[in-house]
């Protein structure tokens, strides 16, 4: 597994890195670390998971690669430009789908769109919107009201959002955690279908080792006090993975290795 | 073991039914015909029985002979009809002030950090004296006129709206403002696409308490500063102890009170058509 490990970054350097975090650092007031020295490379069309437990550093972590707080050391760097603030070419979703009750699904979709280009690009956008709202299988509620939405429709609609502006990067702050288990599974599934479909460069905070597996090629195991990467673990499962995958050997030792790991971190 | 199954088990369905009270089950407009009936009945035993006098309890026949008598005098546009326009107007014009002047510091206090920590205080602090004392300043400084009303009016309105409009400002969810904030909305577009549409519930809740309050103000302006209004006419029917009159005329102020109340839940019902199980829930 560790040589696994130190493979990671080698085994895919063929495709272009787009986003790389370089010794990242934060500190909060004084003394209060937050994260030390993260460094962290996504590649073209790889999907990548932080995982970690409660306080070790992954919102921070997320917040400041979506350039919404600075860090206070190190390189953050998407598409060759620093990122220095919120960028377009960064797309979010969050525990709670987050849609807007007085607003339509398509609505809620070209949101980004109305807030960037204003009202007539919005207008403009929604036949691309359109077309979001049949990948993620959301026909036929396009003009439906949130309410009407079940939790796991919202969720798509909030990766059809996250789409719209076409991002270079994908960020998920647990996704799925506020639905239930079984619908949990079957997005997830989803979610790989739709990243693969858009060769999305993806990025997702857990707090589920079986998740992080199911979906990932790199787990980064994150430790708490202060928050750092303690791990990089590539996951050798075949794509498209599928829910079978679960239950093979293969699966269950790499979820164990990755158990084993945080529960040594936060024993130290 | 399965003939035994067959032959011992009941073969009837088990239905069965849940015990619910007589009185939860009153058809709504059949309950409200009863507590109204039940009240009418109180009041002519009251007034009828010699335990207390007409004089302090008018009977119910009584109060009808004058409410007749007044809806002939406002259908004729004679002087009762003409307070009753001094008071809506006091009323429209003392509601609308209180609506810019609430919604103007709620978004101030709401949206900003200094409103917050320099406005705030000082608003509940004024929030906190007995408003209607103010009345006689008003008049001091208004005249006897319709203005003093407006402003004890719009004075004792303004409160609840900044209050609704400032907590209205804060109900929008930490994944809101993030998602707002990674889309790089500007602080103009969080205002009006996201802090103030999820806000509108708590705004109208304090549109609602205000509506109560301007009536409140209106009456008690024109009981302590006189002129032409409804508070006056009550004021002189109760010194001269016609309480007929005060009655009637307080059954006109409360059908003006709930049109008011009436016409703010409807506005709010098509405007938050998002929301609309909660509005008969807000106060």
């Amino acid at each position: 597994m560790h040589q696994a490990a130190t493979a990671a970054h080698t085994s895919m350097h063929h495709s272009e890195t787009v986003y790389e975090l370089t010794n990242v650092g934060k500190t909060y007031g004084k003394d209060v670390v937050a994260l030390e020295n993260v460094s962290i490379a996504l590649h073209k069309g790889s999907f990548s998971a932080v995982i970690g437990s409660s306080g070790c550093g992954k919102s921070t972590l997320l917040n400041i690669m979506a350039g919404l707080i600075p860090p206070s050391k190190g390189r953050v760097v998407l598409q060759d430009k620093p990122v220095l603030g919120p960028r377009d070419d960064i797309g979010m979703m969050f525990q709670q789908a987050t849609l807007f009750p007085w607003r339509t699904t398509i609505e809620n979709i070209v949101l980004p769109i109305e807030i960037r280009d204003g009202r007539t690009a919005a207008e403009n956008a929604k036949s691309r919107a359109k077309e979001l709202i049949e990948l993620v299988g959301l026909k036929g509620f396009k003009d439906a009201y949130p309410s009407q939405l079940s939790g796991g429709m919202a969720q798509r609609a909030s990766i059809c959002r996250m789409l719209i502006t076409d991002p270079a990067v994908l960020l998920l702050d647990e996704p799925f955690s506020a639905v239930d288990e079984l619908t949990r599974d079957f997005m997830n599934m989803e979610l790989q279908r739709i990243c693969l479909d858009c060769n999305a460069t993806t990025f997702l905070v857990t707090h589920s080792i079986p998740e992080a597996v199911i979906l990932s090629d790199v787990v980064y195991i994150m430790a708490p006090r202060p928050g750092h990467v303690a791990e990089v673990v590539e996951i050798d499962l075949s794509r498209p993975r599928n829910l079978d995958m679960i239950t093979t050997p293969r699966f269950s030792e790499i979820v164990h290795h990755i158990r084993a790991r945080l529960d040594d971190e936060a024993g130290q | 073991m399965s003939e035994h199954n067959s032959t011992e088990l009941p073969l009837e369905e088990t239905v069965w039914t849940q015990k619910v009270s007589w009185i939860d089950k009153v058809p709504r407009s059949v309950g409200i015909a009863m507590v109204l009936g039940a009240f009418l009945f109180l009041w002519w035993f009251l007034s009828t029985s010699g335990l207390v006098p007409s004089i302090i309890l008018p009977t119910p026949m009584e109060t009808l002979d004058d409410l007749i008598f007044v809806t002939e005098n406002v259908l004729r546009g004679d002087y009762i009809a003409s307070s009753l326009w001094t008071t809506m107007r006091t009323i429209f014009f003392g509601y609308l002030l209180a609506i810019v002047i609430g919604f103007g510091l709620g978004v101030l206090v709401g949206e900003t950090g200094f409103g917050e920590r320099s406005v705030m205080p000082l608003l509940v602090g004024l929030d906190t004296m007995p408003k209607v004392a103010f009345a006689p300043l008003f008049v001091a400084w208004l005249g006897f006129g319709i203005a003093s009303k407006v402003a004890l009016a719009t004075f004792i309105a303004t409160f609840p709206i900044i209050v609704g409009t400032a907590a209205g400002m804060h109900s929008a969810d930490q994944n809101a403002r993030m998602l707002f904030q990674s889309m790089g909305a500007s602080r103009w577009q969080t205002l009006w696409k996201m802090k103030l549409p999820t806000g509108l519930p708590q705004i109208f809740t304090g549109l609602k308490i205000g509506a109560v309050g301007v009536m409140a103000g209106a009456i008690t302006g024109e009981f302590i500063g006189g002129g032409k209004g409804v508070g006056e006419l009550v004021r002189l029917a109760a010194t001269q102890l016609d309480t007929p009159r005060v009655f009637s005329l307080i059954i006109y102020l409360s059908v003006i009170g709930m049109l008011l109340y009436a016409l703010v839940v409807w506005v709010q019902r098509w405007i938050v058509f998002w929301k609309k199980e909660q509005v008969l829930a807000n106060p």
